[in-house]
């Protein structure tokens, strides 16, 4: 089981990395979405395996199809150009630093910690419903609330303006 | 179940993190952008299972449910963001948004 750990976040880790420095968007998202499923195999061991369930069907599934279709109705072989200037070194070198401190303080951080061990046994999806529909419930709602607004606002933004100047008057 | 440290899952998730962090700075692509926050969101969720499975307590998957809940009104929103940015000034540079007084005429 932990060498399927390592092998795991291994993958994760190199494909979020080429995920996020890939050129075409579409790649990026592939490799974006490989990363989601090796993540998912992680909680499964982890014992989450409800959660491992929702990271496949709702992170690899609907959000990163969401992600391709707003892809797919832009065009977005015209940033080339702008995106090879934007990624040279001299550019990315500087926060690539910054966040690679930021991971060294972190390990520092994890050193000075000692956590106890305890035995890890799988928490099943019931003991999570029963603590998300009565502990959590306030929170169940706020997040309904938040969906809501998600949903309003997603139509107002992407619903187009009519259009009061006919075509052939309007100026380009 | 696996029987590794905390600090290495920990650790994993802080790389994840870190990752997402450095492609949410260099990049100015404003898909790529978004794509590096949905990641950071992951590592954080990550981390709460990692929680939850330590110490044996559904909470930390209630709280992985709830971010779900928030990248998923995020990233509707973000995209249709994305749509009327693109619709307004035909680029997904994000240096492009930079002015407050409406342009359009003069692009």
């Amino acid at each position: 089981m932990n060498m399927i750990f390592y092998i795991a976040a291994f993958v994760s880790i190199i494909s979020t990395g080429l995920a996020i420095t890939g050129k075409n968007a579409i790649h990026a998202l592939l490799f974006l979405i490989l990363s989601l499923l090796s993540i998912s195999i992680i909680f499964y061991i982890l014992g989450a395996p409800f959660i491992a369930a929702l990271e496949v069907i709702i992170y690899a599934g609907a959000i990163m199809v969401l992600f391709i279709f707003v892809i797919m109705m832009l065009n977005v072989g015209l940033e080339k150009e702008m995106e090879k200037k934007w990624l040279r070194p001299r550019m990315w070198i500087l926060p690539t630093i910054l966040a690679a401190i930021l991971l060294i303080n972190f390990l520092i951080m994890l050193k000075t910690v000692h956590f106890e061990k305890t035995k890890e046994v799988v928490v099943l999806p019931k003991q999570v419903g029963i603590s998300l529909f009565t502990t959590y419930l306030i929170g169940v709602e706020i997040a309904a609330i938040l969906l809501l607004a998600g949903i309003i606002g997603a139509y107002h933004l992407g619903s187009q303006k009519k259009k009061v100047i006919h075509r052939f008057m309007e100026k380009n | 179940m696996v029987t590794l440290s905390i600090e290495t899952q920990l650790l994993f998730a802080g790389i994840l993190f870190v990752i997402g962090l450095a492609g949410l700075l260099v990049r100015r692509n404003i898909i790529f952008m978004l794509m590096s926050v949905e990641i950071m969101l992951n590592s954080a969720g990550l981390v709460f299972i990692i929680a939850g499975a330590h110490w044996l307590q559904p909470d930390g998957q209630v709280m992985f449910i709830f971010i779900l809940a928030v990248a998923a009104a995020e990233v509707s929103v973000g995209l249709a963001l994305i749509l009327q940015m693109y619709h307004h000034y035909k680029t997904l540079d994000a240096d492009t948004l930079n002015k407050l007084k409406d342009t359009q005429d003069e692009l």
